[in-house]
């Protein structure tokens, strides 16, 4: 089936692959083809999808999942290939996020914290899983 | 009559300003090209972006969506108003233009006016003016993120929910071709009908019955703000290139003027040589008869 991956600036995978895996809202799904048509909000999460033996992994943020059964369309508000991801920059923001949830202060924006902290983890997350790979 | 170091001095001045203008042609130029890559490459995202919407649209009742309302304008209703702007002159009648659209609205329009500013110019020339503003952005051309459209949409959106304003409205210079740009009013808030109405898509995709995670309600209400966000985005990526464009043919025609002008000046320099020459012959001649 075809997976085509859009964030708001560009296009990033447009290809034939056999299996995805989507953080949807309510948790993460995996789609093969023939999947009943679905509409999904997306999470802070990794989504993956395999061609033949191989896997690949995209960090994503929020978006809308659009799936058929010959195709599915991840429409991403962030988009990251694991070899664009900075990982120095993604281990700052993740120890940042950590010391705002540690010591709470007045009016601390909690989900905003959270979701930086989810954003740097998912990051981090798909860029060792490449390099393990590689 | 000049002497001849004074127009040797003027042509070389000449000559300097006409490198500077090629130069920000060719910059321009290369700048176009990559505000040209970015428009197509945003493309995908705003096709999907209205398939799904209208998908979505034929199955809630779309009326209910704070968005998607149309409120009654009273006369004391406000329009907020959004020009966009360059952050830059030299562009020819760029700025001139979308500003003077971005006046004639406030001033012909029934209602009161406030007004968000995108870009230097129009910060400037509004705000001496005395003209209501809401917000203003200055300096995002320079490296424009899909960011800055957010927060632009954010502060539309907040200020039409809150009832501050009852009707958004953009306007902005659309980037035709490299030759001609054209001044666009938009209607970003409410969200027109005609966009989210499934009778304009094509039948085929619609005819599907979805599953909805969560609910087609709670999807409706996370994609109409990421729409409006997305149309903000595509009027500054417009912008963006018509700049450039607008620029490159300025710079082009004055590189051409300064040519002409070196031209005429040449010519007048070499005139005013031959008569130094032509003088001293006759005075020589003259010498030599006295003698």
């Amino acid at each position: 089936m075809q997976l085509q991956v859009v964030s708001a600036d560009r296009s990033l995978v447009n290809e034939q692959v056999d299996e995805v895996g989507i953080p949807g809202a309510e948790g993460y799904f995996g789609v093969l083809p023939g999947h009943t048509p679905l509409l999904s909000t997306l999470q802070v999460g990794t989504l993956w999808y395999r061609q033949g033996q191989e896997t690949h992994y995209l960090a994503i943020a929020f978006g809308f999942a659009e799936v058929q059964p010959d195709r599915v369309t991840i429409l991403a508000q962030i988009a990251e290939k694991p070899d664009e991801i900075d990982v120095a920059r993604a281990e700052a923001a993740k120890k940042r996020a950590e010391e705002r949830l540690a010591a709470p202060v007045m009016d601390m924006d909690f989900e905003r914290a959270r979701i930086a902290l989810m954003k740097s983890l998912v990051r981090l997350q798909v860029a060792s899983r490449a390099r393990i790979r590689s | 009559m000049p002497s001849l170091i004074d127009l040797r001095r003027r042509i070389r001045a000449v000559k300097n300003t006409q490198q500077i203008t090629k130069a920000m042609k060719m910059v321009a130029a290369s700048k176009l090209r990559r505000a040209q890559d970015r428009i197509l490459s945003a493309r995908p995202y705003a096709v999907q972006m209205q398939r799904v919407l209208r998908s979505v649209a034929a199955r809630v009742d779309p009326s209910i969506h704070p968005l998607l309302t149309s409120r009654e304008l009273r006369p004391d209703s406000k329009t907020l108003v959004i020009v966009v702007t360059a952050d830059k002159g030299l562009c020819g009648s760029f700025n001139t233009n979308v500003i003077k659209a971005g006046a004639h609205y406030v001033l012909d329009s029934a209602n009161p006016c406030t007004l968000g500013l995108v870009g230097r110019k129009g910060r400037d020339f509004f705000g001496r003016r005395g003209f209501e503003v809401l917000f203003d952005q200055i300096g995002i051309f320079q490296k424009l993120r899909y960011e800055d459209a957010r927060v632009i949409a954010r502060d539309s959106i907040d200020a039409f929910v809150s009832g501050k304003v009852d009707r958004v409205v953009l306007i902005y210079n659309e980037f035709k071709s490299v030759i001609s740009q054209k001044v666009v009013v938009d209607q970003l808030l409410p969200v027109a009908r005609a966009d989210v109405d499934s009778a304009s898509a094509p039948a085929a995709g619609d005819q599907i019955d979805y599953l909805y995670e969560p609910s087609p309600q709670g999807i409706f209400d996370e994609l109409l703000p990421r729409y409006v966000e997305a149309q903000v985005y595509r009027a500054l990526l417009e912008s963006n290139a018509a700049f450039f464009a607008a620029q490159m043919t300025a710079m082009d025609t004055a590189t051409k003027n300064s040519a002409d002008m070196i031209g005429s000046l040449t010519l007048y320099m070499n005139k005013v040589r031959q008569a130094a020459i032509t003088r001293e012959i006759i005075e020589v001649v003259s010498g030599a008869e006295a003698l």
